[in-house]
């Protein structure tokens, strides 16, 4: 028989016996549905907290230093320094990394010594460079005021305690000014005499620099509440902040700078943050940062296991699911033996008007498949429904507690497909040992059957 | 007896196939008097119950010409359905042969023997056995979907095979809404719709008055008649069987009675 006849009969068949197949169907619906919420909920519960780390900016960056940056403290190691020269971490290098695939942007960590005067009281403070891209993390989302008008404009962003020390009602600092007090390095002219470039110079000449006081106005913009990528390869631990084009602008003497004051090598960062386009490109941005001779740091190994722990949670979820599932296959099981034996005659009847026996297995496979995908898509919808409405509760309690609305709840479209397909393998399955009853029918007997 | 009271007849039209559209023509027999359409050899068919074994059908040799009209009489339990089943190919004989138009069907696959059902005999069963949540159209078109025909040309041969029982304006009734005659007539355009070239019948008046199984088989005559189908009906109505077929053979015990197994 043709598939479209073969359809076309199975759903002819399920309506006659209309009752116990929307049962059966919707046995199957709520299977799925059962599966779709749980895995739904998973998924969301995963995007969301992959969606904060990766807003923490610390999974999608590669952290980027000299090889030389911990290997010559103390004693040199012989046999590194005996292989290959090393390369320093200079705008060259900086540049070149910029070029890769899926950078977006690459920047220095500048943190400084500086002195704040407010109202004439003198406070000594690290300050740090905050590159434009950190306005998107999360830190940045309860900001009072505003971030940044511009990447080098003269502003600057304090940290809720600092402004507490400063004012006792912080906001009323918004606006205000601060003065921020500065060593500058300026470098020095070659001294008359010497030759165009420095002894040891790898690129670019370096005579070294004078250190001048300097004094620039800041208007502050902005208070956060926590400090902004604290901890390994973030801004260090620092209470004021300042758009990183001006703090390169300023030229501020950094607290590596006195090792560059022994050296006449070109000027040197000590580490560079690289922002990849996603943070499951940070390996490959890594291997290749790592080819062009440079250490690197990502914490992409941390975000890996946390991967791990959702894949477990999801088969777990998806387990409990498709217990339901299989529940109803038995449900599958039932009908299309009860429907056996209502329709022994009918199975005759085809029999004799020339059905072989794998027509009447395709037939019973059939309406099978069909309950299954009915019920593959009705669970779909219904698992969306109830995963909205665990949302919709989930946010009630939150608003409750006064904290934001969450999505934990996602449905994305391989969800719907495998769900619906699972469905139908799952029934089809379960028609598996009805269909080969009916085949194996015996026509005659089928006949006498009154 | 091929002289029809109802007039003038409609033929189906020859489908192109060498071996059946001699079938189809209205001097078949005439022109292929001595082809065989079914030919037994020694058939047998046994059943075990517990112990016992029954005969149902005990070294049978018979044989049916292209073109005539056989009835299988018998007293019940004579083997006369159980041997029906076997030719119509519902049933493998547990030993001996049974030819039709030349091929054994003991020896087919179950497939070929689907397709044997499908395209060589139609069936017409006592009980009619139409399949009660279908229209009459619906359930003609039944063997079309089985023997996947086009679904275009389908329409056209419900229509006609209606049209031959005279039902076409019943068409999309159900089988309950039809009185026993026309059920009945509807089995028999379902069992022509494939243009098979054996037509069956088991009982086809066992379950109607008088009046209207001679109606049924003087259709019956008549597609017998006019398409040249070959037609072999069991029946324990001896005087329905002398008027209507052209041999009797006689059955008891699952044996032939009598040497009428020959033409």
């Amino acid at each position: 028989m043709k598939f479209v006849d073969l359809t076309e009969l199975a759903s002819r068949n399920l309506r006659e016996a209309m009752l116990r197949n929307i049962l059966t169907t919707l046995g199957i619906g709520v299977g799925v549905a059962s599966l779709v919420a749980m895995l739904s909920l998973g998924v969301g519960l995963q995007e969301l907290l992959s969606g904060r780390l990766e807003r923490t900016g610390l999974f999608d960056t590669v952290y980027v230093a000299s090889r030389r940056a911990f290997g010559d403290v103390g004693r040199p190691r012989k046999a590194q320094a005996a292989a290959e020269p090393i390369r320093p971490l200079d705008e060259a290098a900086r540049t070149e990394i910029a070029g890769l695939a899926n950078v977006v942007e690459v920047y220095p960590e500048i943190r400084f010594p500086a002195e704040l005067r407010y109202e004439d009281a003198p406070r000594m403070m690290t300050v740090a460079g905050l590159p434009e891209s950190a306005r998107q993390r999360e830190v940045f989302d309860g900001i009072k005021g505003a971030f940044f008008t511009s990447a080098s404009a003269d502003e600057t962003i304090l940290q809720i305690e600092f402004a507490r020390d400063l004012e006792q009602e912080p906001l009323s600092l918004l606006g205000k000014e601060l003065v921020l007090r500065y060593a500058e390095r300026q470098p020095l002219a070659a001294p008359a005499g010497a030759s165009a470039t420095p002894p040891d110079a790898e690129g670019g000449a370096n005579w070294g620099f004078s250190v001048v006081p300097r004094e620039v106005k800041l208007r502050i913009v902005g208070i956060v509440e926590t400090e902004p990528g604290s901890g390994f390869g973030g801004f260090g631990r620092s209470r004021v902040f300042i758009p990183l084009q001006l703090a390169q602008r300023l030229s501020s003497v950094q607290f590596g700078d006195l090792r560059q004051a022994m050296r006449t090598t070109a000027p040197e960062y000590i580490s560079l943050s690289v922002r990849v386009s996603s943070a499951g490109q940070v390996p490959a941005v890594q291997e290749q940062i790592k080819k062009l001779g440079f250490q690197t740091f990502s914490l992409h190994d941390a975000a890996k296991s946390l991967r791990l722990a959702f894949a477990v949670l999801d088969s777990f979820l998806g387990a409990f699911g498709s217990l339901a599932l299989a529940v109803a296959s038995l449900g599958i099981v039932n009908t299309l033996v009860m429907a056996i034996l209502e329709r022994r005659r009918e199975i005759g009847i085809l029999k004799a008007l020339g059905a072989s026996d794998r027509d009447v297995k395709q037939l019973f496979f059939a309406e099978a498949g069909v309950m299954g995908l009915l019920g593959g898509v009705l669970g779909v919808g219904l698992g969306w429904a109830i995963g909205r409405a665990i949302n919709f509760g989930i946010n009630v309690y939150l608003k409750r507690q006064e904290l934001p609305p969450q999505t934990i709840w996602a449905v994305p479209w391989w969800l719907v497909v495998s769900a619906i397909t699972f469905a139908l393998l799952v029934s089809l399955v379960a028609g598996l040992y009805p269909a080969s009853r009916a085949a194996k029918l015996d026509p005659v007997q089928a006949l006498r059957y009154e | 007896m091929t002289k029809s009271p109802l007039g003038p007849r409609k033929i189906l039209q020859p489908d192109g196939c060498g071996a059946r559209s001699s079938m189809f023509g209205a001097t078949v027999s005439s022109e292929q008097p001595n082809s065989t359409a079914i030919r037994t050899a020694g058939v047998s068919r046994h059943y075990t119950m517990g112990e016992s074994v029954i005969r149902a059908v005990d070294g049978v040799s018979l044989e049916v010409r292209s073109g005539e009209f056989v009835a299988l009489l018998g007293s019940s339990g004579s083997g006369k359905s159980t041997l029906l089943n076997l030719i119509a190919g519902l049933d493998r004989p547990s030993a001996g042969a049974i030819y039709a138009h030349g091929r054994d069907l003991a020896q087919m696959s179950p497939l070929e023997l689907a397709k044997h059902r499908s395209r060589t005999v139609g069936m017409v069963f006592q009980s009619f056995n139409l399949l009660p949540r279908m229209s009459l159209a619906e359930n003609v078109e039944l063997p079309l979907r089985l023997a996947e025909v086009d679904r275009r040309e389908r329409p056209g041969r419900v229509r006609e095979a209606l049209e031959r029982v005279r039902l076409s304006a019943r068409m999309d009734h159900r089988p309950s809404e039809l009185s026993g005659g026309e059920q009945q007539r509807a089995a028999i355009a379902r069992a022509l719709v494939n243009r098979p070239t054996i037509l069956l019948a088991d009982e086809p008046t066992g379950n109607l008055d008088s009046h209207t199984g001679e109606e049924i088989l003087n259709l019956i005559a008549e597609i017998n008649g006019s398409l040249g189908m070959t037609v072999v009906m069991v029946t324990h109505e001896r005087p329905l069987a002398e008027r209507y077929a052209q041999r009797q053979i006689f059955l008891a015990d699952g044996k032939l009675v009598g040497g009428n197994g020959e033409p």
